[in-house]
């Protein structure tokens, strides 16, 4: 019982790809994606994609860690086991700032990793699309997209026929 | 080649003054396509192994079997086995973990800062400066790891990770070592995890190609580690909004980092430590030496694997010039010093200089000028610059020369402090130059095994710069 994935059609040029998202995406699809050896440059806005949330992870991911290395400092060095150093104050944020520093920019680090694996639903090691073996160019020199048969507005016959005007080659159908 | 310019229209105040329009440099020479950068790159793994590899990988191997034994020496008897002893108690090993943390910093500014000026050519060149920040880092944290002796006391609690100590006491956090621990082990983590981050997409076509090719296992290895890439434009996007916000991170970090290390000098009193140039000092040198060791390595990469298309004559230049720019900084550093040293009139500090230059160590002073203020300069000309050969012999002088300031400043400060009652003159132990000399078979064995088993270059990157990559066509 092969569940049908969605319809891929396969672009040579970037201009091609381009050009073929706008229609896409002014045709009104919701469920689809394109396939690409690397970003390809304005491509997001081809898409009507909106941007990409990530940098929230990273805000908190950096109030995180300046907190941290402050508290940990204030806890250990004024709190849990008052120390005399040089006769000053046993806190103050000066001394704490290199350290709170650091793991600004250490938490930042793992938030913004973490949220870009979260947001992209990584690691996904299985997916129709790492299947159908025309990909295999898709992280070479070829550029596909792909529209689900779980969209609203996908019809088998007239999503191709959109495809073939948006000058998409090889078009198929690919398994779930 | 601005992607931008068919996206908006042109300002109608560019019509009147008509600006020059300056040809951009191609990036990747003789045209070529994204197929053939895939199979340059891919084909440097998946070709057999060349005879060469083996022959560096045994003298590599063999080299830092000298590491190996030196350190194994030195915690069955003791620090005693390298040649500290009063009043210089901080040498070769603090000499070491600098010069090896300051290689490091090139891969980080050629992969964060240069990103976010937007220095395309950056892409030919970033993976493998970032693999050699990683393993310099690793060369670098054995020295202060090895230097306590006992070393199960730089990982037991109460020593340098923040944990109370058996009498409950903590870390004095006011301490620049302190701040060390976290600024070295944070760079060394964050590189990690940006290195891989760029990794991945590439991981993902090599993967392809292993299973289109029927190679089930290493299909499965690079798949794994390619987390079930797929590039999907919509994970493109949250993709290199990560690498963007790492790049504007790992930027003020790799800044921190040495300025943190300077701080374990600037802190202290020791006429010769105690100047406030250190910081912006120490940056400019760690990149002056990191850039050294990158063209060390590259350029022999780049002859073996007939790179020159990818790693054009455009790059080395760059490259050179950002050598000679960061070594003037130093080389005015010097003087700078020799300045306040002077016009500070503080008499410690003035004979801290004059001993540096004229003293029972200016061998080394003079080695380290030479290195580093001649040397870059010759950068200034063209020919010398398109000469590979030359600017190969010349980064290993930039090389040399930056261990020197490191010794330098180190042992020259500490030999000859306020008491002359407590002189004394260093010299290294032969434990402690085996142990130095192996790290660079570490660093050369894990290079070695990057190179066979990582794709060089950012395919993905590298395939974004070139002209067919422009949606709008124009190719500029």
């Amino acid at each position: 019982m092969n569940k049908t994935y969605g319809l891929v059609a396969a672009f040579d040029t970037t201009p091609e790809l381009y050009r073929a998202c706008e229609q896409v995406r002014d045709a009104g699809y919701s469920r689809w994606d394109t396939i690409t050896p690397f970003p390809v440059h304005g491509l997001d806005a081809a898409m009507g994609m909106r941007r990409s949330h990530v940098p929230r992870f990273s805000l908190v991911g950096g109030i995180t860690g300046f907190c941290t290395g402050m508290t940990l400092i204030w806890w250990a060095n004024a709190y849990e086991y008052p120390l005399v150093v040089g006769g000053k104050p046993y806190f103050s944020p000066m001394f704490a700032f290199p350290i709170s520093y650091e793991l600004t920019i250490l938490f930042t680090a793992f938030a913004t990793i973490a949220g870009m694996f979260l947001l992209n639903k990584l690691p996904m090691h299985y997916h129709p699309v790492l299947k159908a073996p025309q990909f295999v160019r898709a992280s070479d020199d070829r550029f596909f997209i792909v529209i689900e048969a779980t969209d609203p507005k996908f019809n088998p016959a007239q999503t191709r026929r959109l495809l073939e005007q948006a000058g998409g080659k090889d078009i198929a159908a690919i398994d779930e | 080649m601005s992607a931008h310019s068919s996206d908006h229209p042109a300002p109608a105040i560019l019509a009147e003054v008509k600006p020059a329009v300056l040809p951009r440099r191609v990036l990747v020479e003789n045209h070529r396509d994204f197929h053939w950068i895939t199979d340059k790159v891919c084909g440097i793994v998946e070709g057999q192994t060349p005879v060469w590899w083996w022959w560096c990988f045994g003298v590599a191997a063999f080299v830092a079997s000298f590491t190996v034994a030196g350190l194994t020496y030195l915690v069955a008897t003791g620090v005693g086995v390298w040649g500290h002893a009063n009043p210089v108690n901080w040498a070769w090993d603090i000499v070491n973990f600098v010069f090896w943390i300051g290689i490091g910093h090139a891969g980080t500014l050629i992969s964060a800062i240069l990103c976010l000026l937007r220095q395309k050519w950056r892409t030919s060149i970033n993976r493998p400066a970032e693999a050699m920040t990683i393993f310099a880092v690793v060369c670098a944290a054995i020295f202060p790891v090895f230097h306590v002796g006992r070393i199960w006391f730089a990982v037991l609690p109460g020593f340098l990770f923040p944990f109370p100590n058996a009498n409950g006491i903590w870390q004095n956090f006011r301490s620049p070592l302190e701040w060390d621990v976290f600024a070295v082990s944070t760079y060394g983590t964050v590189s990690v995890l940006f290195w891989y981050v760029g990794l991945i997409p590439d991981l993902g076509t090599m993967r392809d190609r292993f299973t289109a090719a029927g190679n089930v296992l290493r299909a499965r290895i690079y798949g794994f580690f390619a987390m079930g890439w797929r590039g999907s434009n919509r994970a493109w996007s949250n993709y290199e909004m990560a690498y963007l916000i790492l790049a504007g991170i790992a930027t003020p970090l790799v800044l921190s980092v040495h300025t943190v290390v300077s701080f374990d000098f600037a802190v202290a009193l020791i006429p010769g430590w105690h100047t406030t140039i250190f910081p912006p000092y120490f940056v400019a040198g760690a990149i002056f030496s990191g850039f050294g060791m990158v063209m060390t390595l590259m350029l022999p990469l780049r002859a073996i694997y007939r790179l020159e298309d990818v790693i054009t004559q455009y790059h080395i230049d760059c490259m050179c010039k950002i050598t000679l720019a960061t070594g003037t900084m130093v080389g005015y550093a010097y003087s700078m010093e020799f300045f306040i040293a002077w016009y500070g009139a503080n008499p410690y500090e003035g004979f801290a200089f004059i001993n540096r230059a004229f003293g029972v160590y200016a061998w080394s002073y003079w080695i380290m000028v030479t290195c580093n203020v001649i040397t870059p300069q010759f950068f200034w000309f063209k020919k010398v610059r398109e000469n590979t050969t030359l600017v190969w012999i010349l980064c290993i002088f930039v090389n040399v020369g930056m261990w020197f300031e490191r010794f330098v400043i180190i042992a020259t400060s500490l030999a000859r402090d306020f008491l002359p009652s407590s002189w004394g003159y260093y010299s290294p132990s032969i434990v402690e130059i085996f142990t130095f000399f192996g790290t660079f078979g570490v660093f050369s064995v894990l290079f070695l095994l990057f190179i066979r088993f990582v794709p060089l270059m950012p395919m993905s990157e590298i395939k974004a710069v070139i002209p067919q990559a422009d949606p709008h066509g124009s190719g500029h």
